[in-house]
């Protein structure tokens, strides 16, 4: 692991003119804020600078939909695995430092109303990016940052990295000639940092389309052996099972809008909407049963009683015969499924408390449509 | 050199490293925070914060579902 970072390159200092205030001409080292995403593409990118001697720190973007963990966290079977955080192995392979953000709030704009629209999914990739950019730029411009680096390469996905979307980001972010992709630069007009001799061109890359070949090729020279999957993967919005909940809430809801437990409830359980105006989460394990738990109390809740079986929460309004229909479909994850009658027990919003007996709704009466 | 505390509990991968990122920005160094998870993960992701960002892990303890971390407050270098 190297945590170097080169000071004797001639893009270590900047042209006086170019100096923000306050800062001795000749003397202020040139910093790029790089938007790390724990992914290869963003690890390369920063490596690349920093072999320009530029001092590189990163910045992470949490949005609510980072795949980042979560479930790995809540389900009993996955807490043996590696939770690592990428973004922070990343920065720490790089020797850099980085700064996570918490843009839950501001994101919700973004995932609803996106100005250039939805990829496959509910994956609003470009005004996505143009956010991300945006925000770094204005971190960069507080904290006394030159210019912004990210991993993107033309070509490499379908809507946010295309020749014509490139530039798109760089304008709309607000970023301009001050965004630089080091991995594709030799494919776009020089940037600020190229133009002004920060940054050496001739350095940078010419990546461009799908394959990953030129990336795991530069990661070799570089050492980095172990890394994590490309980009695409670590946002749930691009998962068209997680899309379809999140609409399917919206639209049971009548309007379009989320908070952030709302976003972890679809990450952890079945969901299931026998009717339009409730639908029930069933813990699907240990982990996920102590995970929906926390909820008890925002949902009227069930339990088998006489068996062992799942926490179901019911969102929604139900009336007697969905409560009963709820009850059975509890029944029917339980260990009491091929029982003639199960108990269970029906928890209101008052905490009041009632036990119904039921028989397990049989497979062929579970409805598929009512999976989401 | 002041003792704090933060609550981190049924947060989720970032959220206990974020919670503890702005919380030390508001201290001063030397100064020490006991972060409170329930997020195992939060045993590796707040040492691997803290290192590459200059601070330093006293010490980590697992109570009853729980994780505690203790970060002393660097001087930010």
């Amino acid at each position: 692991m190297s945590q170097s970072q080169h000071n004797d390159s001639p893009g270590a200092n900047r042209g006086s003119e170019k100096l923000p205030e306050g800062r001795a001409p000749g003397t202020a080292p040139v910093k790029a804020v790089a938007l790390v995403s724990g992914g290869l593409d963003s690890m390369l990118a920063v490596r690349v600078i920093q072999e320009q001697g530029i001092h590189v720190e990163g910045i992470n973007f949490y949005t609510g939909f980072c795949v980042e963990g979560h479930t790995h966290a809540i389900r009993k079977k996955d807490q043996g695995k590696d939770k690592r955080n990428n973004a922070l192995w990343v920065a720490e392979q790089l020797g850099i430092k980085l700064h996570i953000i918490d843009i839950v709030e501001e994101y919700k704009d973004v995932l609803l109303n996106p100005k250039h629209g939805y990829g496959a999914n509910m994956n609003p990739c470009l005004d996505c990016k143009i956010f991300m950019v945006h925000k770094a730029l204005e971190w960069a411009e507080k904290h006394g940052f030159d210019f912004i680096i990210t991993g993107e390469v033309i070509g490499q996905r379908p809507m946010s990295q295309r020749k014509d979307t490139l530039p798109v980001v760089a304008r709309e972010s607000g970023a301009h000639d001050r965004l630089l992709r080091p991995l594709c630069a030799k494919n776009l007009p020089p940037t600020l940092p190229e133009r002004e001799g920060w940054v050496e061109r001739d350095k940078l890359h010419d990546f461009s389309g799908r394959t990953r070949k030129p990336q795991m090729a530069l990661a070799a020279r570089f050492g980095f052996s172990d890394y994590a999957s490309p980009a695409g993967g670590c946002c749930f919005l691009t998962d068209e099972a997680y899309s379809r909940k999140l609409v399917d809430l919206w639209q049971a809801r009548g309007r379009r809008e989320y908070e952030m437990d709302d976003i972890m409830l679809l990450k952890v359980g079945r969901h299931i909407r026998p009717a339009p105006h409730y639908k029930l989460i069933v813990g699907r394990e240990e982990g996920e049963n102590n995970f929906l738990e926390g909820y008890r109390k925002q949902f009227v809740h069930l339990r088998c009683t006489s068996h062992t079986g799942p926490l179901v929460l019911l969102d929604g309004e139900a009336n007697e015969e969905d409560l009963r229909l709820a009850a059975r479909i509890t029944a029917r994850y339980s260990k009491g499924h091929l029982a003639e009658q199960v108990t269970v027990q029906v928890t209101g919003l008052d905490g009041v408390s009632r036990e119904l007996a039921v028989a397990p709704l049989p497979p062929d009466e579970l409805k598929p449509e009512w999976h989401l | 050199m002041a003792r704090y505390q933060l609550d981190a509990r049924r947060l989720f991968c970032p959220m206990p490293v974020i919670r503890t990122q702005n919380r030390v920005a508001e201290l001063q160094p030397g100064d020490v925070l006991e972060v409170t998870c329930t997020d195992p993960g939060a045993l590796n992701d707040i040492p691997a914060w803290c290192r590459i960002n200059g601070h330093r892990v006293l010490g980590t303890r697992r109570g009853d579902n729980e994780v505690i971390i203790e970060v002393e407050v660097g001087d930010g270098a």
